[in-house]
């Protein structure tokens, strides 16, 4: 088994088709992007206990803090009681906590021992975890569901999505952008197809002594074992050296790429790792500020006139306002898709326009759209209000998925995956930065007597000033100075110990 | 090998397990954007 892993044995065979490439790192990103469409698993899991009506934990007889972290992990003097929402939601964040970490610490094994080990291990860990938390609803450990989920599963994130990056740009010199934003699409979309499918399986299973999540753990275990399996096994890395026929780096963006190679622990030391990382740190911390409140904001600012009627939202009825709650929900399912489209499509465009003018263009059209997102909400007009989130919501994803073009233009593509991994760590931090800046500012402006439905204009003038200074970063970004470049006897060595140095096509 | 040229020509059948494999992630996920597209009209509606 050890040998079908080895990187060895992923070298491509002469006349392998590099197409065949992104559809398996699309399988192993489509099953890892679950990870986004686990709140549809909330409502379910709150009354796994008590199944028709939640479980309340019974917090009266026993003392203070003992008893309330009995009631986190859902048990009471009375017995098991239902899980809360906020216990719930500490899986997000061991999710990301644990992707950016393990995608940090995981890059250089990556790059030694080649994306099919990744893969495998990260289908191990992701499947895993589903059967481990299937296993928590089962006998009701709340804790089983952190570890397995969100530490495991979280770990099986990390690996699985910088599994591809490298082997994709070696595959696609010509066309990093498409061929990292084609997988990276897939973690996008993941949820897309997690989510609805978790929601037919639960509403299979459901009876009267089960709401039905554990048996649909255990099925999407399955699914997404055998798709990443599959993808694991569909990786190929190209023979060292190898490019497309007759194809040579546009002179007129050379300056931009190098052909050199920044070594892994020099790439950190360099300023411009510093000034990438806070080119996607800012990026996504306004853009994951955004989609945390895209429900909430809609429905404060617009209210009932969402419906056709000219009320704020606390004058609405109970009909009403669960009317305007559904438009808004459709709001948060267009972002997602918008925010899918533009990994694709503002990747494959930094193919011809370049990383740093699409890093321009993010940071300059995105201050100018959260600027004006307040005017579209003054003068109540709904349909700019969507356009402008929606394109904005390309611009997050679409900063995701040029990121690893971005490094392996900058530093060269010996150790783009683990410095990408490295990279990562931004996403981990914008994650908590994002909503806790949005959920604030919008605190203290109602704290301060301001209308709800002005509430987010000064948080969208904030989130405009975090582009603004992504756009200096970005605007500073200069080819690596020759000293951080590996000497080619460190390269021909690092080569030998990522077992390159015979990386030709086997026959 | 040659660095260039040696991978640059696929089989035939090549290009039919790439139309196997492309069908295989594709259409989970036109499903999935079918099925979010269909909540997301209501904000037309």
């Amino acid at each position: 088994m050890a040998n079908w892993l080895s990187k060895q044995r992923t070298i491509a065979r002469p006349n392998f088709n590099r197409w065949l490439v992104p559809p398996a790192a699309l399988a192993i990103h489509l099953s890892i992007g679950m990870a986004y469409g686990f709140s549809v698993f909330w409502i379910p899991l709150e009354h796994a206990v008590g199944i028709a009506e939640s479980v309340p934990c019974d917090t009266d007889t026993a003392d203070g803090i003992i008893d309330s972290l009995r009631g986190i992990l859902g048990y009471s003097d009375s017995g098991p009681c239902d899980w809360q929402r906020s216990a719930l939601g500490w899986l997000y964040t061991l999710f990301f906590v644990f992707l950016g970490s393990s995608a940090a610490v995981f890059g250089h094994w990556l790059e030694r021992e080649g994306p099919r080990k990744a893969g495998v291990y990260a289908a191990c860990c992701w499947a895993g975890g589903f059967l481990i938390s299937a296993a928590g609803v089962y006998w009701h450990h709340i804790w089983l569901l952190w570890l397995g989920s969100g530490v495991i599963g979280g770990i099986g994130l990390g690996l699985g999505y910088i599994s591809p990056v490298s082997t994709l740009i070696k595959w696609f010199p010509d066309r990093r952008g498409m061929a990292t934003g084609m997988a990276i699409m897939g973690f996008g979309g993941g949820a897309m197809i997690g989510a609805p499918l978790a929601d037919l399986l639960m509403k299979y299973y459901a009876g009267p002594d089960s709401v039905g999540v554990w048996e649909t753990f255990v099925t999407l275990s399955a699914i997404y074992f055998v798709a990443m399996m599959g993808g694991a096994f569909g990786y190929r890395v190209p023979p060292l050296g190898w490019a497309p026929s007759g194809w040579q780096p546009n002179p007129k963006r050379k300056r931009m790429i190098t052909s050199a190679h920044v070594h892994l622990n020099m790439a950190h030391k360099t300023p411009h790792f510093w000034l990438l990382w806070g080119v996607l740190c800012l990026n996504v911390s306004a853009g994951i500020g955004v989609i945390g409140v895209a429900s909430p904001m809609l429905q404060e600012v617009f209210g009932g006139k969402l419906i056709g009627l000219d009320m704020p939202l606390k004058d609405l009825t109970v009909e009403q306002a669960a009317r305007v709650a559904t438009i808004a929900a459709a709001f948060t399912g267009l972002l997602s898709l918008f925010n899918i489209a533009g990994r694709i499509v503002w990747a494959s465009l930094s193919d011809y326009i370049g990383r740093k003018g699409t890093y321009f263009l993010f940071f300059s059209l995105g201050a100018v759209l959260y600027a004006s997102a307040p005017f579209a909400g003054e003068i109540e007009n709904v349909a700019l209000f969507v356009a402008i989130f929606c394109l904005i919501l390309t611009m997050y994803g679409g900063g995701f998925a040029t990121i690893p073009a971005y490094l392996a233009d900058i530093f060269g593509t010996q150790f783009v995956g683990a410095i990408h991994g490295r990279l990562l760590t931004a996403w981990s931090t914008a994650g908590v930065l994002g909503p806790v800046l949005v959920n604030y500012l919008r605190e203290y402006q109602v704290g301060l007597g301001v209308p709800v439905a002005q509430a987010y204009n000064t948080t969208m003038y904030v989130l405009a000033g975090l582009l603004v200074m992504g756009f200096f970063c970005n605007l500073a970004m200069r080819p690596v100075a020759a000293k951080y470049y590996m000497s080619d006897k460190e390269l021909a060595t690092e080569r030998r110990i990522a077992h390159e140095g015979g990386l030709e096509s086997r026959n | 090998m040659s660095e260039t040229g040696n991978h640059e020509h696929p089989s035939p059948l090549s290009w039919v397990l790439v139309a196997i494999a492309w069908t295989s992630v594709g259409i989970p996920l036109l499903w999935g954007i079918f099925k979010t597209l269909e909540k997301a009209k209501l904000l037309f509606g």
